[in-house]
C-alpha cells in the first residue's frame, strides 16, 4: 500500500491540457505538408519519381495525404523546395478529395454533418475493426486511452460490443480474409453510425497498395464519414479529428 | 554437418555455392540436424524454373543452408522427426503447393491460393470465406464445451481466431487460426519497385517497424556491396533497444491491467508512451518508421537528439525501477502470475520458441549475442533468473531485459560522436544469382529474412520469418489444463503478432 502511494506521488498529474492549450510536437515530427507551388517542375517529378507511395502529383503540385505514409524522403530529397512538413497534426478529414492538397486544409468542424454532433457530441461509443493493420494504428489508438490523452474525459470511448457502438473506426488495408468480419461488424451497428477510415492503409491501402489481398480503399466497401491521414496517425491527429468531427 | 554450407549472418553467398542435395539426403540432414539440438531459421520453397526448390537455414552455435530439388510431394518431418517443422511443411504446402506426405495435422497457414497455380493441398477454391474446407479440432464428450472468439476482438487489437475445448473452466486444447491479417507481402516484394521495399517491410509488423526492415535494409546492403558507418549503426541500435523497451514496457502494463491492478497499468501505459517519443526524436515518427535504409539511417542523431535522449533516460529510469517493484512485490500479482501458463523446457526445446518466450523457459538464445550484426559485436549479452516457463517468468525476463535495452542505449550514447551521414532510399544492383540470409533480435525475438536474387539481379524469392511463427503454438500449449480465465494474461505474456505472422 505504502508502495501504491509512493509511486502515485511520484507519478504525479500527467493529463494533456489539450485542446485547452496547445501542444508543440518535437521539430522533426513530419505533419501536414506545406507545398511550394512556386517550385520547379524538374524538382516536382523528381520528388513523385522517388516516392514510394505515388502520393505525388508534380503537374497539380499536390500529394495525396490518403496514400501518403510521411516519410519525409520527399523533403529531404528536394531539400525542402518541393515540400516541407510542418509540425501540425491536425489532419483529419471529411472528403477523400481534401486529402490530396497543397496543404491546405478545410476546417473539419465546419465539415461535419450536423446532426452527427447532435447525436454523438456528448456521448460517442466506438467498436475498433483492424482489418490487416500493422497494429501501429492500433497501437497508436490504444494510446488514447493512457493518462496522457485520456479519451474518456470527452465522452469518448472504445467499446467491446458492435451493440454499443455508435460506429466503426477501421484499421489496415481490409484484408480479403478479413472483408466478411468487417461487414458483419458494421451490420451489426445500429444506425445511425458513423464509419472512420484511420490511417493511409485504410484508406489507399497504404504500403500495400496494389496487393490482390487486401481491398484497399475502405470507402469502396463502406461509405467514410472521416478520414484521418497518417503511418499510423499521431494519436493527437485522432484525438483532434475525433473532437473537431462530432464534438 | 558435412553436406550443409556454413554461412554468418548477412553474407552474400552466391546461389551455386548453396548445396544442392538429393531430396532424400537434404530430409535426412535436417532431421539429424534438429535432432543434435539444431533449430530451424527458414524453410521454404520456391519456383526454379520448371522445378520446385527446398531451402533450409539452419542453426546450432553457427548458421547453415542447403538446398533441395521436390516434387509435388515429400515425406513430412514433422511426423518422422520433430515438431519444429510442422508450420514451415504447413506453409511450404500452402505456398506452393507441395505436399508433405504423413503431416499429422495439415492445414492452412494463411488460408490463400497459392503461388504456383498449382491444385490446392487443403482442397480449397477460395471463393468461401477463411477457414474454407476445414473443421476445427474437437474434444467429443457431453461435458466438453466449445468457447469461440474472434477474429474481432473486444479491444483495441489485430483479428485472430481462437478455439477453446474447455471442461468447465478447465482449457483441455486451444486451436489459434490465424490468417485474417494476410496482405500478401512475400509476393509483394517480388513485384514492386526497389523503393517501395523498407515502406512495406515497416508494415510488416508495425511494432516491430525497426527490427523487420533492419533485416530488409541489411539484406539489401549485403546484395548492393553497401557499407554503413558506425555512427549511424549504432543509431540502428539505439531505435532497436528503444523499440524493444517500449513494447516491453507496454506489456508489463497490460499484465498489470489484466490481473486488475491498475496503477502500473496506468503508469506504465504512459511511460511507453514516452519511448515512442524518443522514436519521434529520432525520425520524426514513433515507430521508427523512416529511420532504416540501405547504406544507414535517414535521420543523423545530432547533438540535439542525443542530449533530448539521454536526458530522458537520466529521468526515467528510476521511474521504471519503482513501477517495477510496485508490479513484482505485490503479493495479488504474484499470485496470479506464478505457474500459470507454464511450458516446460522440454517443450519449448521440441517447438523452438525464440526470443523472451523461449529465454523463459530457459533457452538463452538471443541473436544479438549468438549471431549478432551492427555494434551488437561489442556489446554485452543478458542474463535471466527467472525461467520456469509461467507468465511470471516471461514478466521477469522483459523487466530484465528492458533494464539491459537501458544500459546498451546509455553505451551508445557514450560512444556516439556524431558524425554520420543520412542516406536515403534509392535504386540499387544487386548482385545477380546471390542470397543472403539476414537476422535480427526484434523485441519478440528472432526476425529473419531471406532473399535470393535471379541472374539479373531481380528479387526472385524473398521470405520473412516472424518470431510469432514459433511462438503462437508456445501460446496454445501454455493453456493446457489451464483455466480459460487465465487466458488474456497468457495471451498478453506472449503478445505475439498476428500480422508478422500472416505477412
Amino acid at each position: 500500500m505504502l508502495k501504491v502511494i509512493k509511486n502515485r506521488f511520484e507519478q504525479g498529474c500527467r493529463t494533456s491540457s489539450y485542446p485547452k492549450e496547445p501542444i508543440k510536437l518535437y521539430s522533426r515530427f513530419r505533419g501536414r505538408p506545406v507545398v511550394n507551388r512556386n517550385c520547379d517542375r524538374a524538382v516536382a517529378l523528381q520528388c513523385a519519381q522517388i516516392c514510394p507511395q505515388e502520393a505525388i502529383d508534380p503537374e497539380k503540385m499536390t500529394i495525396d495525404l490518403g496514400r501518403c505514409t510521411f516519410c519525409g524522403q520527399c523533403e529531404t530529397v528536394s531539400g525542402g523546395a518541393f515540400v516541407r512538413f510542418s509540425q501540425d497534426f491536425e489532419l483529419g478529414a471529411a472528403n477523400r478529395q481534401d486529402l490530396i492538397t497543397d496543404g491546405e486544409l478545410p476546417d473539419l468542424a465546419v465539415q461535419a454533418k450536423a446532426h452527427f454532433k447532435k447525436l454523438f457530441g456528448r456521448s460517442l461509443q466506438l467498436r475498433q475493426v483492424s482489418a490487416a493493420g500493422c497494429n501501429a494504428c492500433e497501437a497508436d489508438t490504444n494510446v488514447l486511452n493512457t493518462p496522457f490523452f485520456d479519451l474518456s474525459r470527452f465522452g469518448i470511448d472504445f467499446v467491446a460490443s458492435p451493440r454499443h457502438a455508435d460506429g466503426i473506426h477501421v484499421t489496415g488495408p481490409v484484408s480479403v480474409n478479413m472483408k466478411t468480419a468487417l461487414l458483419t461488424t458494421y451490420e451489426a451497428v445500429p444506425s445511425p453510425k458513423v464509419v472512420i477510415a484511420s490511417g493511409c492503409c485504410s484508406i489507399s491501402g497504404g504500403p500495400f497498395y496494389g496487393s490482390e489481398e487486401i481491398v484497399g480503399d475502405l470507402n469502396s466497401i463502406l461509405p467514410v464519414d472521416l478520414y484521418i491521414p497518417g503511418c499510423p496517425p499521431h494519436p493527437l491527429t485522432t484525438l483532434h479529428a475525433l473532437l473537431k468531427f462530432f464534438k | 554437418m558435412a553436406d550443409l554450407l556454413r554461412i554468418t549472418n548477412g553474407e552474400r553467398i552466391p546461389r551455386a555455392a548453396i548445396p544442392s542435395l538429393a531430396l532424400e539426403e537434404f530430409l535426412q540432414a535436417l532431421s539429424d540436424f534438429v535432432k543434435a539440438d539444431g533449430y530451424i531459421v527458414q524453410l521454404f520453397a520456391y519456383r526454379d524454373g520448371a522445378s520446385n526448390r527446398l531451402l533450409a537455414v539452419l542453426r546450432n552455435e553457427a548458421l547453415y543452408v542447403a538446398g533441395t530439388e521436390v516434387g509435388d510431394s515429400f515425406p513430412s518431418l514433422t511426423k518422422t522427426a520433430s515438431k519444429k517443422f510442422h508450420m514451415f511443411e504447413r506453409e511450404i504446402a500452402e505456398q506452393y503447393g507441395i505436399r508433405p506426405e504423413g503431416h499429422p495435422w495439415l492445414k492452412p497457414v494463411r488460408y490463400h491460393a497459392n503461388y504456383a497455380g498449382r491444385p490446392d493441398v487443403f482442397g480449397n477454391d477460395y471463393s468461401v470465406d477463411i477457414p474454407g474446407n476445414y473443421d476445427y479440432f474437437t474434444v467429443e464428450g457431453e461435458p466438453i464445451h466449445e468457447v469461440a472468439v474472434g477474429p474481432v476482438h473486444a479491444g483495441i487489437i489485430e483479428p485472430g481466431h481462437f478455439r477453446f475445448q474447455c471442461a468447465g473452466e478447465e482449457v483441455l486444447h486451444l486451436e489459434i487460426q490465424l490468417g485474417y491479417q494476410h496482405r500478401g507481402i512475400e509476393k509483394m516484394l517480388t513485384q514492386v519497385p526497389q523503393k517501395r521495399l523498407p515502406i512495406i517491410c515497416e508494415g510488416i509488423a508495425g511494432d516491430t517497424s525497426i527490427g523487420h526492415n533492419l533485416c530488409c535494409c541489411q539484406a539489401i546492403e549485403a546484395l548492393a556491396g553497401l557499407q554503413v558507418e558506425k555512427g549511424a549503426s549504432m543509431v540502428r541500435v539505439i531505435g532497436l533497444e528503444l523499440e524493444r523497451i517500449a513494447n516491453h514496457i507496454g506489456d508489463l502494463g497490460a499484465l498489470s491491467g489484466d490481473v486488475a491492478f491498475n496503477p502500473p497499468a496506468a503508469y506504465f501505459g504512459r511511460m511507453r508512451g514516452e519511448f515512442l517519443n524518443l522514436l519521434q526524436v529520432l525520425c520524426g515518427n514513433r515507430f521508427g518508421k523512416g529511420l532504416v535504409r540501405p547504406g544507414g539511417v535517414a535521420h543523423i542523431m545530432g547533438a540535439e537528439q542525443h542530449g533530448l535522449i539521454a536526458k530522458k533516460l537520466v529521468e526515467i529510469t528510476p521511474e521504471i525501477k519503482n513501477v517495477c517493484d510496485l508490479l513484482f512485490s505485490a503479493h495479488t500479482v504474484q499470485a496470479r502470475f506464478d505457474n500459470t501458463g507454464p511450458v516446460p523446457l522440454e517443450l519449448a526445446k521440441e517447438l523452438g520458441l525464440v526470443g523472451y518466450a523461449g529465454r523463459a523457459c530457459g533457452l538463452p538464445y538471443d541473436v544479438r549475442t549468438a549471431f549478432p550484426t551492427e555494434r551488437y559485436t561489442d556489446l554485452p549479452g543478458n542474463t535471466n533468473a527467472t525461467t520456469l516457463g509461467d507468465v511470471n517468468s516471461r514478466a521477469a525476463v522483459r523487466r530484465e531485459e528492458i533494464m539491459h535495452s537501458l544500459s546498451l542505449i546509455e553505451m551508445m550514447l557514450g560512444q556516439h560522436k556524431g558524425e554520420h551521414k543520412s542516406v536515403q532510399m534509392q535504386q540499387y544492383q544487386l548482385a545477380p544469382s546471390s542470397l543472403v540470409v539476414t537476422l535480427n533480435e526484434g523485441w519478440r525475438g528472432e526476425v529473419s529474412h531471406c532473399v535470393l536474387t535471379d541472374d539479373a539481379g531481380r528479387i526472385q524469392r524473398y521470405k520473412i520469418k516472424d518470431p510469432s511463427f514459433h511462438n503462437w503454438t508456445g501460446l496454445a500449449m501454455s493453456l493446457r489444463n489451464q483455466e480459460i480465465s487465465d487466458f488474456p494474461l497468457c495471451n498478453k505474456s506472449y503478445n505475439l503478432s498476428y500480422c508478422g505472422f500472416d505477412l
